[in-house]
């Protein structure tokens, strides 16, 4: 009984533990820069098969290309609001409709991003094997993998977390998230706090994307459910919110896992309920103020 | 003057609708059946496309839940399809997708903005997978057969459709509700001091474009004969008519047909040969339409017009 409970904890925390990095950078994205880029998954996608092609063709450890596939997703991020949102940003007329655009903008980069990704490594199902062996906890046994990846998520949302918190620059992206004019008007160059706070919520979903392929098989067409995950878990943390974001993905790892070993096939019918019934209980989410 | 122009302006309108309608109807007496077919899923997108802004063009709120009410349309087709004649098929599957447009909207439409379209796309993956799981673990079986119904059949069933749509969206559009809907994205607090039933309004336009998506839904699905949770609630119908209507203008209601017939010719063109190079074009054309052409390619060529116009005026 205590075994179930702790293996169901345990698997609940893992896949948490994705969700909530991922979501963190969708977070930063929507939050500060206002866009609802229902491309975050794409950029996942990137994230993986990067890891994917590096420890493949080149050997390179997967903990080791974070160090090279988190900046070209961070890069791509950047120049992408530099150049496109910025735009959009510099024509809507209102900042409702800089969402409404830059969301359907989004969608065209959907589509750009996924079918490179497929003329490049082609539709299939990919994987390799890292870290394939298991470790015990008090008679559970988890594949260490699974406990590597864990362990690194929560690391980078801490990591990050100490930025946004403790730095020069993580100070002007929290005063952008407050209120971009003002913003910029104390001084901070908002469009580059802007197009950095893009930038680095690619880089949070491209090195969530290199986790999810330490642990689990790839697809160029995986990035759609892990952006709906991803926007299931920041309403659930609260719009905007780094460490609701955080605390959200820990949240909906464990409904996942328990509603995984009490009925397989309904866990993501359960993600949705939960994010129907949040939007119209309390949309503010767990932590919104 | 001014009352002539319209006048003669209502009456050219009228023309161009008869120059179209009439060889396209009449297609499947000289055309071969791969165009008819090809006409069907033009067809198809056109109403999709159509009812989509009839809701979200004018109240600015973006809905991608289109895929749920075709998807309702093709499931209640495979449901009832056996019992019912196609017509009554059509319309049962209008039905069931109005009313889930009634509560879906009841619900939602008080969500302002990103809220309400995170919700709509929940919809759709909810019912997918929730339908997904029902088939495999109650009933079984994934998949239906729907009895099918010839080529012809269909495309007239989805060009009688289309046509009702284009009257009713008119009509929306000349009645007050039409005035209230525009009201309604141009300042939604505002419309409702002024008087108007907001949420009433919103949910009733709601279910209406949803009616119509759930007919197109039921009329295909006799087309397809096999369909699955996959293939009925497949989430690139929330999103291609929508880049349809957005490239080729949603205020104006040839906008989005103009721009569903372009891109259904292009994926019928591009699919079959390079079936991803065609998703690679259509994101680039949806990224550079809404970057350069906020009004789509009818705003496009208005200006174009105007400043031509201008420039003949000048000269004189």
């Amino acid at each position: 009984m205590i075994v179930t409970i702790l293996d169901i904890i345990i698997s609940g925390l893992l896949l948490g533990g994705i969700y909530a990095v991922t979501a963190v950078g969708l977070s930063l994205q929507y939050g500060v820069a206002r866009v609802l880029n229902i491309a975050h998954g794409e950029f996942i996608m990137l994230g993986a098969f990067i890891t994917f092609t590096l420890y493949t063709r080149l050997g390179i450890d997967p903990l080791i290309s974070f160090v090279i596939c988190g900046p070209v997703v961070f890069a791509v991020g950047f120049l992408l609001y530099r150049t496109l949102f910025t735009r959009l940003r510099n024509t809507s007329p209102t900042a409702g409709a800089f969402e409404g655009n830059s969301m359907l903008a989004c969608f065209g980069l959907l589509f750009i991003i996924q079918n490179l990704a497929i003329l490049i490594w082609g539709a299939d199902m990919k994987g390799y094997t890292y870290l394939a062996f298991s470790v015990d906890f008090w008679g559970a046994r988890f594949a260490a993998n699974r406990l590597v990846t864990l362990g690194f998520a929560i690391a980078i949302c801490l990591v990050f977390y100490l930025f946004l918190a403790n730095t020069r620059m993580g100070k002007a992206i929290r005063a952008a998230a407050q209120d971009p004019e003002t913003a910029g008007l104390m001084g901070v160059r908002i469009n580059r706090v802007l197009a950095l706070c893009f930038g680095f919520g690619a880089l949070m979903a491209g090195l969530g994307g290199a986790l999810i392929s330490i642990s689990y098989k790839i697809q160029p067409t995986m990035g759609l459910e892990y952006t709906m995950i991803a926007l299931i878990v920041i309403v659930l943390g609260g719009l905007g919110s780094i460490p609701g974001s955080f605390l959200g993905g820990l949240v909906l790892g464990l409904v996942g896992s328990i509603v995984t070993h009490i009925e397989p096939g309904l866990s993501l019918v359960a993600y949705y309920v939960i994010f129907m019934l949040l939007l119209l209980i309390r949309p503010k989410g767990i932590l919104g103020k | 003057m001014g009352l002539k122009k319209t006048k003669s302006k209502k009456i050219v309108a009228l023309g161009l609708g008869l120059l179209f309608l009439v060889p396209t109807a009449a297609a499947p007496w000289y055309a071969p059946v791969y165009t008819v077919i090809l006409l069907t899923s033009i067809l198809m997108y056109m109403t999709i496309s159509v009812s989509w802004a009839l809701f979200s063009g004018p109240t600015g709120y973006i809905s991608l839940a289109s895929a749920a009410f075709f998807g309702a349309g093709i499931y209640t087709a495979a449901i009832v399809g056996k019992a019912l004649p196609l017509p009554l098929m059509i319309v049962a599957g209008a039905l069931v997708s109005a009313c889930l447009a009634l509560l879906v909207g009841a619900l939602t439409l008080r969500l302002k903005g990103i809220y309400f379209v995170m919700f709509t796309f929940g919809l759709v993956e909810l019912l997918l997978h929730f339908i997904l799981w029902w088939e495999v673990t109650m009933s079984g079986t994934t998949g239906r057969v729907v009895p099918p119904a010839g080529n012809a059949t269909v495309f007239y069933a989805m060009l009688i459709i289309l046509v009702i749509l284009i009257l009713t969206v008119l009509m929306i559009r000349r009645s007050r509700y039409g005035l209230a809907l525009l009201s309604i994205g141009e300042n939604e607090e505002a419309a409702a001091h002024a008087g108007v039933h907001v949420t009433a309004l919103k949910v009733s336009i709601y279910a209406v474009s949803a009616l119509f998506m759930g007919a197109a839904g039921a009329a295909m699905a006799t087309r397809w004969t096999y369909i699955d949770p996959r293939i009925a609630f497949n989430p690139l119908i929330s999103f291609v008519p929508v880049l349809m209507a957005i490239f080729g203008g949603i205020r104006p209601i040839y906008g989005p047909i103009i721009g569903a017939a372009i891109f259904t010719y292009l994926e019928e063109f591009l699919i079959t040969r390079f079936p991803y190079y065609y998703m690679l074009i259509f994101g680039i054309i949806m990224v550079v339409a809404i970057l350069y052409m906020p009004d789509g390619l009818v705003g496009l060529t208005q200006r174009i017009w105007k400043k031509m116009a201008r420039r003949n005026h000048a000269d004189t």
